[in-house]
């Protein structure tokens, strides 16, 4: 094992994904001579040369959809939207197009291609540079969508959804950049649609997903002071999922919490709240509890966009509440 | 295509053969007016009765292994490329044998094999996977062009711009094909663009190639579209052809055209191409009775096999999602 920051461990398995197939190719606004708005992308440039490591003009729709051009015709494009707000322009190309040629084409064609991105709150960027758009991709049938949280969860899974045949939208989070953790000597390829548990626990899981997992982390090591303990499972990939491996979980505490730092109404969580209710409902021994961004715009001010995202506080309210209706 | 084929004069033969390919499109989609009339095509269709020398110039020049992307208005090129006709009407009949199987219809033909990669029913939305197509064929130095069809409302959109100033500044192997009939659905061209009337201004904006062509001349447009594949081809850079045709039609099949006058219809029917081309050929009419003979037959033929087709299973609605 050797030690990479979540940064380090997404520029790896770009690297090595592009040293492994002259087929996979990068390209995005900023990300050669700049390294990317992240520095992701830092030294790309001068292994890979400007062919393969190409700049963008601010484009959106043509970045995403040259993309899938590209995909279409045998190559393996990583295409970076700069940030997740941003993906709302190119939602047409990612939604209409990349998504559907395979299927309106009735299996002719296949879409390869990867769409990085990133977002998150917790340094005052407003409204525009910070949202948790992930629920808006798991909607559309055709495209795959991961959020890992974890150097080696997200240098493992970007491998794979690069080679994966789909379309995958990728998210990443800004202040996960910096966290630095284990990581395999080698990459080591991470199917995708597998949940992982973080944390064992015995008497509520934690779904979280993105910085949640790691907010959820802390709130577990306060409430095993508590006496209360608790498994963290993160489910990685949002699409397709692990049904069964939150169900595992759920039914071994028989009760369940579900984080994320995108707005609670309409967010992911709740269509695990679902599917668990459908598919887990006699293993509940209470509601299961709900933990995500206040409904509104992220606000500048630090003091009222740390009001609206969720943290371990709240995070250890919800699983307080989840226990003391027992 | 090859340089020598290119220079060569179009030989009556060929003209010929490009007459019976414009003829058997229009017979084709006025079969699919008539079956869509009677009930018994599902669905939203678009023909394209007027701007058959487009497709057929344009499908004709390009060469084996060029790609391209189509609009809802997509009959025409998928058969000039060679489709057979019976797999576009199986297709239009919602059949396993068309050539979608089913799963695209009338705006999403597809034929990959023949490099058809898809009609694209979001207007300008097909425009930008042109420019990756033929920035693939850049980046792997193949002689091949990615060639995208759109009309001339889709030069509003913001793809268009995004793609042609993409396509320009990374020099993909690219031709942009205008298909400019003046109306983008019900809105003429003066209201939708102040450059309707002359579209090569577009290509100006990006420092792109255009060429002008009369697109109800077969000719012209074969000639026109094999200069700009060969440019692309070549590693020039990208083509906008500024292709003026005209819609005989409306924008949909049942449109009553309330917002089009008389005097525009009867001038879309003044510049039929395929009544231009016979003319030139000086086609008699024992010659023309035979021709229409025969390409009756064949879209007759056509129905009957799309009618006989297999059925999709409601089930494999839920195939072709993932590869």
């Amino acid at each position: 094992m050797k030690t990479m920051s979540y940064r380090e461990a997404v520029r790896d398995a770009i690297a090595e994904s592009m040293r492994a197939s002259d087929e996979v190719f990068i390209m995005g606004e900023d990300i050669a001579e700049m390294g990317g708005s992240m520095g992701v992308t830092q030294g790309l440039l001068d292994e890979f040369g400007a062919s393969r490591v190409r700049n963008t003009p601010i484009s959106e729709m043509a970045i995403v959809g040259a993309g899938i051009g590209a995909a279409m015709q045998g190559m393996r494009p990583i295409v970076e939207i700069m940030y997740e707000d941003f993906i709302t322009l190119s939602l047409e190309q990612i939604v209409n197009q990349a998504a559907k040629h395979r299927f309106m084409s009735g299996g002719q064609l296949k879409v390869p291609m990867v769409i990085r991105t990133q977002g998150g709150a917790g340094w005052s960027p407003g409204a525009q540079h910070a949202q948790q758009l992930e629920a808006w991709l798991v909607h559309v049938p055709g495209l795959k969508v991961v959020f890992p949280s974890t150097p080696a969860d997200v240098r493992g899974l970007l491998w794979s959804s690069i080679y994966d045949d789909n379309p995958v939208v990728f998210f990443e989070h800004r202040l996960l950049y910096p966290i630095k953790d284990e990581v395999p000597e080698t990459l080591e390829p991470i199917p995708l649609g597998k949940a992982r548990v973080i944390r064992e626990g015995k008497d509520v899981t934690v779904i979280a997903t993105g910085p949640l997992v790691h907010r959820a982390l802390k709130a577990a090591e306060e409430a095993e002071a508590d006496g209360i303990s608790v498994e963290v499972v993160d489910p990685r990939t949002l699409q397709p999922l692990d049904e069964d491996g939150l169900i595992e979980s759920v039914k071994k505490t028989n009760r369940c919490v579900v984080a994320h730092e995108a707005v609670t109404r309409m967010g992911f969580g709740a269509e695990v709240v679902a599917v668990l209710q459908e598919k887990a409902f006699d293993y509940l021994d209470a509601p299961i509890q709900r933990v995500g961004a206040k409904f509104a715009p992220l606000a500048f001010a630090p003091a009222m966009e740390q009001f609206v995202v969720p943290g371990p506080q709240d995070v250890l309210d919800a699983i307080r509440k989840t226990v003391a209706k027992a | 295509m090859s340089k020598t084929e290119k220079k060569r004069a179009l030989t009556e033969d060929r003209l010929r053969e490009f007459l019976r390919e414009m003829l058997l499109i229009r017979r084709f989609e006025e079969k699919v007016e008539e079956r869509f009339r009677a009930g018994e095509l599902p669905g939203f269709l678009h023909v394209a009765i007027g701007q058959e020398a487009v497709a057929v110039g344009a499908c004709a020049a390009m060469a084996d292994g060029d790609v391209f992307g189509s609009t809802h208005r997509a009959h025409g090129h998928t058969l000039a490329r060679g489709t057979h006709p019976n797999a576009v009407m199986a297709e239009l009949y919602g059949k396993m044998e068309g050539c979608s199987h089913g799963y695209g219809g009338s705006m999403h033909l597809y034929d990959v094999e023949r490099g058809n990669l898809g009609a694209n029913a979001v207007v300008g939305g097909g425009i930008p996977a042109m420019v990756g197509a033929g920035l693939a064929f850049s980046m792997r130095d193949e002689p091949r062009v990615a060639i995208a069809f759109f009309g001339d409302g889709a030069t509003n959109t913001g793809t268009f711009h995004e793609s042609l100033n993409l396509a320009q500044l990374w020099k993909t192997r690219t031709v942009f094909i205008c298909e400019n009939n003046t109306w983008a659905e019900s809105t003429p061209g003066w209201q939708h663009s102040p450059v309707w009337d002359d579209m090569s201004k577009r290509a100006v904006a990006f420092d792109m190639h255009s060429i002008k062509v009369n697109g109800q001349d077969v000719e012209e447009v074969f000639e026109k579209t094999s200069e700009a594949l060969e440019y692309a081809r070549s590693g020039a850079g990208p083509v906008f052809l500024d292709v003026e045709t005209f819609r005989m039609h409306g924008h949909y099949i049942g449109d009553p055209q309330v917002y089009r006058g008389k005097e525009d219809r009867d001038e879309a029917a003044e510049r039929d191409p395929i009544v231009r081309l016979r003319e030139i050929l000086q086609v008699t009419s024992e010659e023309w009775a035979a021709l229409e003979a025969e390409v009756k037959e064949i879209v007759d033929v056509s129905v009957e096999f799309a009618k006989n087709g297999t059925d999709p299973q409601p089930e494999d609605a839920l195939k072709n999602i993932y590869a």
